[in-house]
């Protein structure tokens, strides 16, 4: 998956934040919607779009959609 | 191993019992903002937990709830030849509390009586336990007890636990009985990930202390010491998302099943959306899960008996269920069986 579509795709979890917030250097945690409840769907996501396992380490450990993209390919 | 099937052995009643304290998710807006909690509740499902007085134990509950069978069932006290307590929160460190049970519910001496420590998939495993003594010849009838006042050992302002987890017991009886034809489980273990969901003080690899007793401020803002029940709940929903479908695709092939074969679902009451997604992977249909989590929360290993008590109108008899379960270790299972004939009593408050 590239990692523009992956970028759509989380956003697609968030219902009320505005779409141009979301790039690759954007620190995901620093969004107001973001909370346990969002990582879930976040986690979620990645399983049923790429079948990949990501942690609860691993969001704690990712700052930006790129670095959480990049472990979800990775892993 | 791992895959057992058994047959002519099946659950014959059971009932459960839960405290009279009822906490509304909505009113715990002096520990959490409004949105949260609305937030909380259309995620996890949970509007209302029952959590127990300071003098009522898991054992407690589980003692109401075999007294409430023995009152309405045609197996008598002196029939039970194996009683099965599954718990964290026993009454002492020593002795078990099926040691006490034994006594308190006016057992046989020739009772065997032992305590399991598991979690969340602590109904699937006591059932297997359960199956597996009866299968034995000589033993006919198994008391399987499993409660939780995880309210004990939990803070309530730890934002993974606080609002989540509800106390009950219940109480199980398993026999044997041609009708009740083939059973099947699948039993699981992963201890790798046994940090997840833990209490890492107060047992003898890091014993208690002041130290260990004082709350300590967590970097989500949760407020809980190290003698209170820890969960990274991501870790278990990445866990149980990514593994329970795979264990629920493994049995139905070894019973030689369809999903569609399958009248209802009752997964371990964890979390509302957690269970959905599930279903939805394991092509579940939503119509065929039965819940309790919206008024009892996730009562831990008595939340299976909890949600087909809960639901027990939608049951017709003979159903076949499939049951599974994902806990602290990680430990999960999954059981296919059918309810003929079960006694399901109505559940009860102490």
């Amino acid at each position: 998956m590239e990692l523009k579509k992956f970028i759509e795709l989380f956003a697609e979890q968030f219902d009320d934040t505005a779409s141009e917030l979301f790039t690759p250097s954007t620190i995901f945690k620093d969004l107001e919607e973001w909370d346990s409840l969002t990582a879930l769907s976040v986690i979620a996501m990645v399983d049923e779009e790429l079948e990949k396992r990501i942690t609860g380490a691993d969001i704690r450990t990712s700052k930006t959609i790129e670095d959480l993209y990049n472990l979800a390919i990775s892993n | 191993m791992g895959l057992i099937k058994f047959n002519g052995i099946g659950i014959h009643s059971m009932s459960v019992v839960v405290p009279k304290e009822k906490v509304e998710t909505k009113s715990q807006n002096h520990l959490f903002e409004d949105e949260y909690l609305s937030k909380f509740i259309e995620t996890t499902g949970v509007a209302e937990r029952r959590i127990a007085r300071k003098e009522v134990c898991s054992s407690d509950l589980c003692f109401e709830a075999a007294n409430k069978l023995f009152d309405e069932v045609d197996i008598s006290r002196d029939e039970i030849d194996v009683l099965i307590f599954i718990s964290q929160t026993p009454d002492y460190k020593v002795p078990g509390s099926s040691i006490i049970l034994q006594d308190r519910l006016g057992l046989k001496k020739t009772t065997i009586a032992f305590d399991v420590n598991l979690t969340c998939s602590g109904f699937i495993y006591g059932l297997y336990l359960a199956y597996s003594l009866v299968n034995n010849s000589g033993t006919n009838n198994v008391l399987l007890l499993v409660g939780e006042t995880l309210s004990k050992i939990t803070s309530s302002e730890d934002k993974s636990t606080g609002l989540l987890l509800g106390d009950a017991g219940c109480a199980t009886l398993v026999n044997k009985n041609m009708k009740y034809g083939d059973s099947f489980f699948s039993l699981n273990t992963d201890g790798s990930s046994y940090k997840s969901v833990i209490i890492p003080a107060g047992g003898f690899r890091n014993i208690s202390s002041l130290a260990t007793l004082k709350p300590k401020m967590r970097e989500d803002g949760s407020l809980r010491s190290d003698e209170q029940l820890y969960m990274d709940g991501m870790d278990v929903f990445s866990f149980a998302v990514s593994l329970i479908p795979k264990d629920v695709k493994r049995i139905l092939n070894y019973a030689g099943m369809e999903v569609s074969e399958i009248d209802k679902v009752v997964f371990h009451q964890s979390n509302k959306y957690m269970m959905d997604v599930i279903a939805k992977k394991s092509k579940v249909e939503l119509s065929k899960m039965l819940y309790s989590i919206q008024k009892y929360g996730n009562t831990s290993g008595v939340s299976i008996p909890t949600a087909i008590i809960e639901q027990k109108e939608l049951i017709q008899n003979n159903d076949t269920f499939l049951l599974n379960a994902i806990g602290a270790g990680f430990s999960w299972g999954t059981a296919i069986l059918k309810l003929v004939d079960c006694t399901i009593l109505n559940i009860h408050e102490l």
